[in-house]
């Protein structure tokens, strides 16, 4: 059973490592600003954590095939050096990983969350509600009219509960169901929810932000490739939250200019 | 063995029993409360596994009619994973290792003849139990139980029955169960800690005390923060619910096209008063298996284990900086951005005493004369499935990478190796090690290798597949996948299922051994391991008062193996100096 069981751990080890290697499963193609440097730290991660992963399991398989094969009468021996190297190793080999791991990874982080929003970038507001996402770009004012929860209608069409008799700025926003946007330009959304916790993800902008019902969360992006994808809820938030899904399509200039101006006219 | 016999101020302070009711129903004897969490657990950990089944099955075939269910709709899909996970974490990871066997455990590890407030644990079993009992009745109340996972997220847990089947009465019975169970946990700490102060036999140091009666005493003194807050925070979820307050429900909110007349509360103040318990929750499942893997690998290794200082320290950093980490679960929630990074810090510095731990069980391992029993199997394989899901934590611990793993199967990958996996290894390891003295007769070894073996490659088959479907994007708590999204991830959840269904399946064999052992299992000799510590000082089963009057002196160390000796190559903690 020692050795079966050394067998195993190595042949796990060899197999499971190797579909890694092969990226057999894998991210989808990133089309996003940050997306490389995202990809990057994963995969200097996961190299990381595979030789560690490789070199511990079979660590383990050799010790134990090898102990299996002691003979009873000799005397048991001793680790070389006790504790002390492994403890050594260990602060040393993991501090070091740490401290690379966490020095680049907050610099992707504060480019991803905290860096500054470009002047020229597009807003967009969001509502997530169960079950569906509504998009709301501001028109030709450039300001966003203001939701008024008590007239969320969505039977009437006002997702957000705007206001249009009373209030100027909400008579030119467009509401869609998707989110457009033109490649290469910064976008700034402002999300907020309309009863639960929901959230916003795209494995394509490796992005992923949650909806937090009270605060109005910004959430800046930019595409790099033209393409159509889905926009997922990643937050538990009801019984059909496995179909809370709408698509992101990034566009040429042109090709989103002119579907705004269709979005505004069907209003 | 060196006795005294017992003074006046030790004895038992509370008579043997005379009567079924209070020698198993409601009794005092610490041992008889650790089975009974035991089999408390047996019971939970069978219900939620079937739970994992249905929700296998459904994500596998999501149109074929599930055996008593039916097709599974979305809603019974997480209304099966809600419950599923609740039961998992607290009635059977917090209640098998820490409370069933540390109960049965703890007083004969230091030689006393019970928990000083024997009382207060009978109470804590009862309150566990009760706690169980309320959970489970979601099953019966109409709309059935909650759908808002085990973490509860308000406002979806908060806001009432409005935002989801099972979001009526079956929440409120979730966060009234959590309160319960919360509050048998409190006693059960309470106890352990005064157990390991106050109730040490002569010449027992803290020093002496074996592995995993200090994982027990650290796994208490988490404890006993974290369900603290827990409670509290069930209490407001509570009267939220049902007292019209508002922590947990901002102004504004539009469920059901009705608008709420809450106001004032915050969403994220439920998620840090959660995860502030259920990042160490994670640990009061895990570190009890450190201490065991740590107690029982010394005795099949037939050496001491290496650096025995450090591996407490290890397990005492990791107790402290698991109050240091919760915000990692909430990097993307809408917290400061700035703030991941004050939590990523800690949150891989805490891999450094884990690596360490990992590095002194194989060092113990080496040049070692292993006996390859089932108990030191599922010590080996605790150790494998340990590695692979502490690594898999480098990845979550990073925001910058948790922006594209967070809520996939990566995570349910990571925390079911780490968390699940390695807990239960460490339980089966227990559970054969100390059967024995437990029910005065041993398990047979052939089925536990049996079991080992096939339950080894089951969890890879079944968990490690799981990495793949998250780097894939695969979003977790989805009741299904249409062919257009992640339509290419079915053939793996078609595996995954068969695989969990097999997996399952050979517990079969452990629970047929588990009961043909306790009642046709070869006799047990009082020591049958040749083991050092001190419930192998005494009879199997131990009798009522532990030690039969003896008070023991203790001169030797917790693991004093390989060593020449009249009884061989161990000194008993017990042997004379």
């Amino acid at each position: 059973m020692a050795k079966l069981f050394a067998a195993l751990v190595a042949v796990i080890t060899i197999v499971s490592t190797g579909i890694f290697v092969a990226r057999t499963w894998w991210l989808p193609p990133d089309i996003s600003v940050v997306g490389p440097s995202i990809d990057s730290q994963l995969v200097e991660t996961m190299v990381a954590a595979g030789v560690l992963f490789v070199v511990s399991q079979l660590t383990l398989a050799v010790f134990v095939w090898r102990v299996s094969d002691e003979k009873k009468e000799r005397p048991i021996r001793r680790f070389p050096g006790g504790a002390t190297p492994l403890v050594v190793l260990a602060t040393a080999l993991v501090g070091v990983e740490v401290l690379t791991l966490s020095l680049v990874g907050s610099k992707i982080w504060y480019n991803t969350f905290l860096a500054p929003v470009p002047a020229n970038a597009l807003k967009v507001d969001v509502q997530a509600g169960q079950f569906a996402f509504y998009f709301r770009y501001p028109g030709p004012d450039g300001t966003f009219g203001t939701p008024h929860p008590d007239k969320i209608d969505e039977g009437g069409g006002n997702f957000f509960g705007l206001d249009p008799a009373n209030d100027i700025d909400a008579r030119d926003d467009i509401v869609t169901a998707e989110l457009a946007v033109p490649v290469n330009r910064p976008v700034l959304l402002t999300m907020h929810a309309k009863d639960v916790i929901h959230s916003f993800y795209v494995p394509e902008l490796r992005l992923q932000q949650d909806f937090v019902p009270g605060l109005v969360i910004p959430l800046h992006f930019t595409a790099t490739q033209v393409a159509k994808t889905e926009i997922v809820c990643t937050q538990l938030c009801g019984l059909g939250h496995y179909n809370m899904k709408t698509y992101l399509e990034v566009m040429s200039q042109a090709d989103f200019d002119k579907w705004l101006k269709d979005q505004a006219a069907a209003q | 063995m060196t006795t005294v016999s017992t003074p006046p101020t030790v004895a038992h302070h509370h008579g043997p029993p005379t009567t079924f009711i209070s020698k198993y129903v409601f009794s005092t004897d610490h041992k008889v409360i650790g089975k009974q969490y035991l089999g408390l657990a047996l019971v939970a950990v069978t219900t939620g596994m079937v739970l994992s089944w249905y929700m296998r099955f459904h994500l596998a075939f999501p149109d074929a009619k599930a055996p008593g269910l039916g097709t599974i709709t979305p809603e019974q899909y997480l209304q099966l994973m809600t419950m599923h996970g609740t039961i998992m974490v607290f009635f059977v990871l917090t209640t098998a290792p820490f409370a069933g066997f540390g109960n049965f455990f703890l007083p004969l590890h230091t030689g006393a003849e019970d928990m000083p407030f024997p009382h207060f644990n009978m109470m804590s079993f009862w309150v566990t139990l009760t706690a169980f009992l309320v959970l489970v009745a979601a099953f019966v109340v109409p709309e059935g139980p909650p759908l808002a996972g085990w973490t509860a997220y308000a406002p979806l847990s908060a806001v009432g029955s409005g935002s989801g089947p099972g979001e009526g009465t079956g929440q409120t019975l979730w966060a009234i169960s959590i309160f319960i169970f919360c509050i048998g946990q409190l006693l059960g700490a309470l106890n352990f800690i005064c157990t390991v102060l106050d109730m040490r036999t002569k010449g027992l140091s803290l020093a002496r005390l074996p592995y995993v009666t200090w994982a027990w005493f650290i796994t208490s003194v988490i404890g006993l923060i974290a369900f603290s807050v827990l409670s509290s925070a069930c209490v407001l979820l509570i009267l939220d619910r049902v007292a019209g307050t508002s922590f947990f429900i901002p102004a504004g909110l539009v469920v059901n096209d009705r608008v709420l007349t809450h106001a004032g509360g915050s969403p994220l103040l439920w998620q840090h008063l959660f995860w502030f318990f259920g990042h160490p929750e994670v640990y009061i499942a895990i570190l009890p298996g450190f201490g065991i893997i740590s107690t029982i690998l010394p005795a099949f290794a037939r050496k001491p284990l290496l650096g025995p200082r450090v591996m407490i320290g290890c397990m005492a950093a990791i107790g402290f900086l698991s109050y240091t980490v919760w915000g990692h679960h909430m990097f993307l929630s809408g917290m400061n951005p700035t703030s991941a990074m004050g939590f990523s810090v800690p949150t891989l510095i805490i891999t450094i005493p884990a690596t360490i731990a990992t590095l002194l069980w194989l060092g113990t391992l080496y040049g070692s004369k292993y006996r390859f029993t089932t108990a030191g199997l599922f010590c080996l394989g605790f150790i494998s499935v340990f590695i692979t899901g502490g690594l898999s934590g480098f990845f979550l611990a990073q925001p910058s990478i948790d922006t594209y793993l967070h809520a996939t199967y990566f995570v349910v990958a990571h925390f079911h190796f780490v968390m699940a996996v390695a807990a239960i290894f460490g339980i089966f390891a227990g559970t054969y090690f100390w059967f024995p003295k437990m029910f005065g007769r041993m398990m047979n070894e052939t089925l536990g290798k049996w079991h080992f073996a096939l339950t080894f490659i089951g969890v890879y088959a079944v968990f490690m597949p799981m990495h793949y479907l998250g780097l894939a994007g695969n979003v977790r708590r989805y009741s299904s996948f249409p062919a257009e999204y992640m339509g290419q991830a079915l053939p793996l959840h078609k595996w995954i299922t068969i695989a969990a269904l097999f997996t399952g399946a050979v517990q079969l064999i452990f629970l047929y051994n588990l009961i043909r052992s306790r009642f046709a299992g070869e006799q047990a000799p009082d020591n049958p391991w040749e083991a050092t510590s001190l419930e192998w000082s005494t009879q199997s089963p131990p009798p009522w008062d532990n030690f039969g009057g003896r008070h023991l002196v203790v001169s030797h160390g917790p693991d004093e193996y390989g060593v020449q000796s009249p009884r061989g190559d161990y000194i008993m903690q017990t042997d004379p100096p």
